[in-house]
Parts: C-alpha cells; sequence; structure tokens
C-alpha cells in the first residue's frame, strides 16, 4: 500500500510520466492560485470516482459478474469506456451541487474547472489504469487518492516554476509553449528519479 | 474547391493541432516510444476524429445545447469502443502497448475540441474535412516524433535496424533516455521551438511584469 501510495504519487505521476491530463496542465498553469485550485479539484474528484468505478465494475461490467443471475457468460466490459465516462460526469455534476449549496466560496474559485474535469484524461485514465492493473477496492482507494494528489503536486510546483520562467529572457520561439515543454521534462526527470524511494 | 482543400491543408502546420492549438497532447506524448505505435494511433485517432465530425455536424440542429456535450460525449465514446474492439481483433499486440491510450480518445480534447469549435456550426462535408485535416497534423507530428524517438532510442524504424548497435557489431550507442518519459516533452519541445523560429507569426505574445518594472 505504502509503496502503491509513492509510486502513483511520484515516479508514476499521472502528468509527468503516464501524460494524462496534460493539455489542462499546459493550459491552465499560468497562475499559482487556478493551479492550486484545479489541483484540489482533481484530487477530489480522483479519489471519488476510482473506487466507485472499480465497484461498478467489478459488480456488473467484469465477465461472470451476472453469474447470480443465471447468466455467467455475459461479459459487459466492453462498455467500460462509457459506464466510466457516465460515472464522472455524474459525480463531477454531484460535487459541483454540493460545493454550490455548502462550499460557495470554493465553488466560485474553482468555476470553468469543474465541469471540465468531466473530459480531463487524467480522471478516465486513472479509472482505465485501475482495470487494467487489476486493483481490489482498498487498492483502489489508495490509487484514486495518491494519483489525484500526485496530479495536483506536479501541476502547482510547474505553475510556480513557471511564474519565474515568464520574467526571463527567452528565445522568442520558445517563449510560452515551447518552454512549457522543456520544463515538464526537467520535472519529469526529477520525479521518475524518485522511483527508488520505497517505505 | 480551393476553400475546402484549406480546411485540410491549413491544420497542418500553419494551425497545427498540437504545436499551436494545445489538444490532444496527452496520447502525442505518450505513444510515441516506437514508430508503429505512433502510426496505429494516429490512424485511429484520424478515423474517430473525420466520423465524429460529420455524424455530429449531421445532427447539429437537432442537439439542445443544454446536453450538447453529453451527447458529443456518447457518439465519441461509441466510435472509440468500436475502434478499441477491433484493434484488439485485428492487432493484438499493438492494442496492448497503446494501453489505454485508445480509450482515452474520448477524452481527447482535440476530437471534442474540433467538434465544439467547428462541427457544431459547419455541415458535413467541411466538418469532415476539418476532422481529417487536423487528424492529418496531429499524424505529422506523432509520426516526427515517433521516427526520432525509435531512431535514436534503439536504432530501428518499425523494428528494422538502421543504426546498427554496438552491442551488435555497430558503432551505435542506443541513447535509453530516448524510450523515457522526459523525453517526449524535449523532443516536443524543441520541435515548436523549430517551428516558430521559422514560422515567427506563431511566436507568443508574453507580457513580463518584473521586467517592465525594472526598466521603469
Amino acid at each position: 500500500m505504502g509503496d502503491l501510495f509513492l509510486s502513483a504519487m511520484f515516479h508514476q505521476n499521472l502528468a509527468l510520466t503516464s501524460f494524462l491530463g496534460i493539455c489542462t496542465f499546459l493550459a491552465v498553469s499560468q497562475r499559482f492560485d487556478t493551479a492550486l485550485g484545479l489541483g484540489l479539484a482533481i484530487t477530489v474528484v480522483q479519489t471519488i470516482t476510482v473506487p466507485v468505478n472499480n465497484l461498478i465494475f467489478n459488480g456488473f461490467l467484469i465477465g461472470g459478474a451476472w453469474g447470480w443471475l443465471g447468466l455467467p457468460d455475459v461479459d459487459l466490459s466492453f462498455l467500460k469506456l462509457i459506464a466510466f465516462i457516465g460515472i464522472i460526469a455524474a459525480m463531477v455534476q454531484i460535487l459541483e451541487m454540493f460545493l454550490d449549496r455548502f462550499a460557495p466560496r470554493l465553488y466560485r474559485a474553482l468555476g470553468i474547472f469543474l465541469p471540465l474535469i468531466t473530459v480531463n484524461c487524467a480522471v478516465l485514465g486513472g479509472s482505465l489504469f485501475m482495470v487494467e492493473r487489476r486493483y481490489d477496492f482498498a487498492e483502489s482507494v489508495v490509487f484514486g487518492f495518491s494519483s489525484g494528489a500526485g496530479w495536483a503536486l506536479a501541476i502547482i510546483a510547474f505553475a510556480c516554476i513557471r511564474e519565474r520562467v515568464r520574467a526571463s529572457d527567452i528565445p522568442p520561439g520558445l517563449q510560452g509553449l515551447g518552454s512549457a515543454f522543456l520544463i515538464a521534462g526537467i520535472m519529469s526527470l526529477g520525479f521518475s528519479a524518485l522511483s527508488r524511494v520505497a517505505l | 474547391m480551393r476553400s475546402s482543400l484549406s480546411h485540410v491543408t491549413n491544420p497542418l502546420i500553419a494551425n497545427n493541432p498540437i504545436t499551436l492549438q494545445i489538444l490532444g497532447v496527452c496520447s502525442a506524448l505518450a505513444v510515441t516510444t516506437s514508430l508503429s505505435t505512433a502510426l496505429v494511433m494516429s490512424a485511429a485517432l484520424t478515423v474517430v476524429l473525420c466520423l465524429s465530425s460529420a455524424v455530429i455536424s449531421l445532427i447539429r440542429r437537432h442537439i439542445p445545447s443544454m446536453i450538447r456535450l453529453i451527447v458529443q460525449i456518447i457518439i465519441i465514446a461509441s466510435l472509440v469502443v468500436v475502434i478499441d474492439e477491433i484493434l484488439q481483433a485485428y492487432a493484438f499486440a499493438i492494442s496492448r502497448q497503446l494501453s489505454i491510450f485508445v480509450g482515452l480518445i474520448v477524452t481527447n480534447c482535440l476530437v471534442l475540441g474540433r467538434a465544439e469549435a467547428f462541427a457544431m456550426r459547419n455541415p458535413v462535408w467541411p466538418s469532415f474535412l476539418d476532422g481529417l485535416g487536423n487528424g492529418l497534423g496531429y499524424s505529422l507530428v506523432l509520426i516526427l516524433v515517433g521516427s526520432v524517438r525509435e531512431l535514436f532510442g534503439a536504432g530501428t524504424l518499425l523494428g528494422y535496424v538502421v543504426l546498427r548497435p554496438a552491442s551488435d557489431g555497430g558503432w551505435f550507442e542506443p541513447l535509453g533516455l530516448m524510450q523515457l518519459a522526459p523525453s517526449a516533452f524535449f523532443v516536443i519541445g524543441f520541435l515548436i521551438w523549430a517551428i516558430r523560429t521559422y514560422w515567427t507569426d506563431q511566436v507568443e505574445e508574453v507580457e513580463r511584469p518584473l521586467v517592465e518594472e525594472r526598466a521603469r
């Protein structure tokens, strides 16, 4: 469990080594405070959706799940994409209503980012990795939280570095997107170097 | 005719989805460790993009704007399920290597972005061509990055030995870094630098608050 936590957070970081959610990662990292809000939102959504999708997949979609109804040959796992995206959209919607009701300040701060999380590939990717690596329920809770927190850590650090780099004198062709890719590459080197850390 | 041709040629370099629009970057970084995975991924994405643009454009007058995102995602997801099943049936080894990234075409911002920005407002044929052009622009970057990473990381192209490695009696010392995650960022970063040095109109204007303050 500890190893899973460390690996999902650092050397198998969703953003920097699996390249998930990179579009948002590059587009929303201009400022520290928006990066912080988005990172928190992703962490919360990821912590909820991965375990829920785990239950749905093992309960309804995996081959043999309908055995108790006398249908042992039914294998619905090809439906996982559509089921997961539906669950994620529903969870984001519920979270949005919940925040609107109980934490309106956080809700306003997150603004447009909340609905956009539905189409963030880090969230869908987390659930697909959960299926591919056959995590059980407890592991999927740990994986959901630590991969979301790892993504948040990466985008917050990235936004801080970009705020510094914006003031420096770099070649015109590298300004903006070009330098962002190079910075992300160097950060990726740093995160993968942590693979030797173990609990 | 010329204008419909421009739907295809424009996104190749001048308005490339990856290097200028920042769309679909995730998969571009992840599947380019070898040329064969890059080719299969490009083909899968181009097919999905063409078909989804055409279908969404066909029913664009009947989609209520409240639920248009859900409708678009369902259409894209159904197409992706079909492609995924076809790949698993006919190219199982490569679909294992692509792992979750075929499924992630569903949330690929390139597909959804073009559906939202173009297909919702244009007739079927231009939308199809726009999908094709953006798919080809995406493929161009993927193939370029895939070739560089496979050639320098393993000395091969599509599995054929091009640069004979030193361990096999040749002279070439494979760069292990090219097969790892960071190099994907570096290769695309340098590619963007090269493109923007040549086509200088793509250079981003960046405001520099600190420098201006210091000058004052």
